[in-house]
């Protein structure tokens, strides 16, 4: 899975790579420019081709993943590009899942509990999901443009356990503590789920599985172009300059407080997008798969990507999102993994304690994450012989990728 | 009245206890810049050695061991991390808190299980009544400690060599080390007392009317983050209203339940985190934090 995303992060780190490049080494542009699409296109071609050779597990969790990739991006605008430390992620998520849920399911009673649902298409119920997602970070924003730094990260907080309580209160939308299950998706008459039409292609039967991988694709492929190309442009820079300096960005004419507000905006439409994902790849949704954890989880994803980038974010999100469903599969070949109840770690406790691990010896070592080892190992083998200058240099430019600037975060003190 | 001035006197000792955690977090936020997040599985930690070792060593030596046994977790963590990462952004380092605490709290959670271990409090579960209202002895005994403790903690901050090396570097780092105070010092002594202040409020967090340790003590302590937001990250003061105001408002929502019903059950859970947000909407830096001024 790893090597399918890598050039993700290639494509990311262009926009603040591209001018160092261009000032510095002027020969190396033409030839690159030829490289990345073809090799764009080739990784595509491989996961366009993936559910022809590829098992259920693989393409369910391939599923997720893609979910969890569309949810990285959109936090890591928000943290990463814009330096706004959010631990509200799991919230939005939900917003967007329950929306889905209520918007496309069906009215009726699961057990005592009566539940209420407007039974219109799904792809209605995915579009008001990211809408209502949207609406619920645009009602954060002024608190979130008015905070600054830490304070918003543990006003955030709140949102989490707030929305906690209203997912198992709320019982007719939410189905309470015991969740509801999620229509499946459907768009213009076809379903994404074993029959409806009964789907061969090149003789592999086209069951939900491989439908919803493709349709994981397309998201997970808009969601990272939508994020790149806003990162490369007037509104991307004026979010980068926010995360350096908030005083800096005023001077030179950026909307502080409108920026904010916009950028939680997308950040939490992005979630609800991966919420409904998210929906749809379990099959229902409870309260409690929305809690602090995932917050932190999505945070761990795009920390270990590293902070700004987005093909970095895509690929902690491949990390954080697939380990655990890889080490249930494969407890019993994992050293130290065992199934529930033997003595061993349990699938999830192995893949905390990686990841939690993770985090710190990437803020301890490699505080660009995975994106920034993946230039730097580009930029070593590229100039062989004079390589430590300019890898200094690239170095530089990459730090602007992490909020390390004193002065941006000297104001949070 | 009586159930009124009931919930007051519980809300006051459950405030008490929060006002514990708060002032950890406050006190690490001055000295290292650090917005710790290991605090509660710190605490739970604290909560964890102390039943686990009350049984082979006894009740008091296991408190006392819990409490060096939390101090130094604390101490290695800034030590071995958030000394390293001097200068870095404040961000970074709540992130760097938070993985540590996913290390510790996975450990402490994988251990318990679902378990719920029993503090063997040589008070136990009784209760006390003062004229017609009640409370658990160990709530009582919880408000009078963390009295005692947060006056002893405030009477350092401003008297003792400690406090005024503390103050100076929160006031301005650079200057005061000029001036010969190190640094990594005050910040290692800021973490070992956030981290016995965490294990005593564990101590007393555990006891009646809560059944024991169990992986929910870990919620209890996040609830102490509104609580040191709200009085401002960087005041001390703050920290000790913040701490009152969560813990009363938490003792009235719980108390008058049948009365908020349309907000819910259980809302009482989830009241800290409103009022920090009502408070945070009017105020941005809490209620006595130091509003930013930006110099240009």
């Amino acid at each position: 899975m790893s090597e399918t995303t890598a050039p993700a992060a290639h494509g990311a780190t262009r926009a603040s790579a591209g001018t160092s490049a261009a000032g510095g080494r002027t020969a190396a542009a033409p030839r690159r420019s030829l490289l990345k699409p073809l090799l764009f296109a080739a990784v595509l071609l491989l996961l366009l081709l993936v559910p022809f050779y590829v098992e259920e597990f693989w393409l369910r969790t391939g599923f997720a993943v893609f979910g969890a990739i569309v949810g990285a991006i959109g936090l890591n605008l928000l943290v990463g590009t814009t330096g706004q430390l959010s631990l509200a992620h799991a919230f939005f998520l939900a917003v967007g899942a329950i929306s889905y849920v209520f918007v496309s399911g069906e009215s009726g009673g699961i057990g005592v509990a009566q539940l209420s649902g407007l039974g219109l298409p799904p792809l209605i119920g995915m579009v008001v999901g990211v809408l209502l997602a949207g609406l619920a970070g645009l009602l954060f924003s002024p608190i979130a443009a008015r905070l600054r730094g830490i304070y918003l990260g543990v006003a955030s907080l709140s949102l989490v356990f707030i929305g906690q309580h209203v997912l198992n209160s709320w019982t007719s939308v939410t189905g309470g503590f015991n969740g509801r299950a999620a229509p499946d998706f459907e768009l213009f008459g076809f379903t994404f789920a074993n029959r409806d039409p009964l789907l061969f292609i090149a003789g592999v039967e086209f069951r939900e599985a491989e439908r919803l991988w493709y349709l994981g694709l397309v998201l997970a492929l808009a969601a990272y172009l939508f994020a790149r190309n806003l990162l490369r442009s007037r509104p991307g820079r004026a979010l980068q300059t926010l995360r350096d300096s908030e005083v800096a960005a005023s001077v030179m004419g950026v909307n502080v407080q409108r920026y904010k507000g916009r950028v939680f905006l997308v950040s939490s439409m992005y979630a609800g997008l991966s919420g409904v994902m998210y929906a749809l790849s379990i099959g229902s949704v409870a309260p409690e798969s929305f809690g602090l954890e995932v917050s932190i989880q999505y945070l761990a994803m795009i920390v270990l990507g590293g902070l700004g980038s987005v093909g970095g974010a895509a690929l902690g999100a491949v990390f954080v999102s697939a380990l655990p469903l890889v080490f249930q599969r494969y407890a019993d070949s994992v050293p130290f993994v065992s199934s529930v109840g033997e003595g061993g770690l349990a699938a999830g406790e192995a893949a905390r304690f990686l990841y939690g691990a993770a985090i710190v010896l990437v803020i301890l070592f490699q505080p660009a994450g995975l994106a920034g080892l993946g230039q730097r190992f580009r930029r070593r083998g590229r100039d062989p012989g004079g390589g430590r200058a300019t890898s200094t240099s690239s170095t530089s430019t990459e730090t602007t990728a992490v909020p390390s600037d004193r002065p941006a975060q000297g104001s949070t003190s | 009245m009586t159930q009124f001035l009931s919930l007051l006197l519980n809300g006051i000792s459950l405030g008490a206890m929060y006002a514990l955690i708060a002032l950890g977090f406050v006190i690490i936020f001055k000295a290292s810049e650090v917005v710790s997040f290991t605090q509660g599985s710190l605490l739970l930690l604290g909560a964890y050695s102390i039943a686990r070792l009350s049984e082979p060593i006894g009740f008091l030596p296991a408190v006392v061991v819990g409490i060096l046994l939390t101090a130094l977790a604390a101490f290695l963590i800034e030590r071995l991390v958030i000394n390293r990462l001097r200068g870095a952004p404040v961000i970074s380092l709540a992130i760097v808190t938070i993985g540590i605490d996913i290390i510790l709290l996975t450990e402490l959670i994988r251990r318990i299980g679902s378990d719920i271990l029993n503090v063997p409090h040589p008070w136990g579960s009784e209760s006390v009544r003062i004229g017609d209202v009640g409370i658990s002895q160990n709530r009582l005994i919880a408000t009078g400690v963390a009295g005692v403790l947060i006056i002893a903690f405030f009477a350092a901050f401003k008297y003792s060599s400690w406090g005024v090396a503390m103050r100076a570097s929160a006031e301005d780092g650079e200057t005061a080390a000029l001036m010969g105070i190190r640094l990594g010092r005050v910040s290692a002594l800021a973490w070992i007392v956030a981290g016995a202040l965490a294990a005593v409020a564990a101590l007393f967090l555990v006891g009646a009317p809560t059944p024991g340790v169990s992986a929910a003590a870990y919620t209890v302590a996040l609830r102490a983050f509104p609580a040191a937001i709200l009085g401002g990250l960087d005041s001390t003061g703050g920290a000790l209203v913040g701490g009152l105001l969560i813990g009363l408002a938490e003792s009235f929502a719980a108390g008058y339940q049948d009365q908020l019903l349309f907000l819910g059950r259980g809302f009482g859970d989830v009241v800290p985190y409103v009022v920090m947000i009502a408070v945070l909407l009017v105020r941005p830096s809490g209620l006595f934090g130091t509003k930013e001024l930006t110099r240009v």
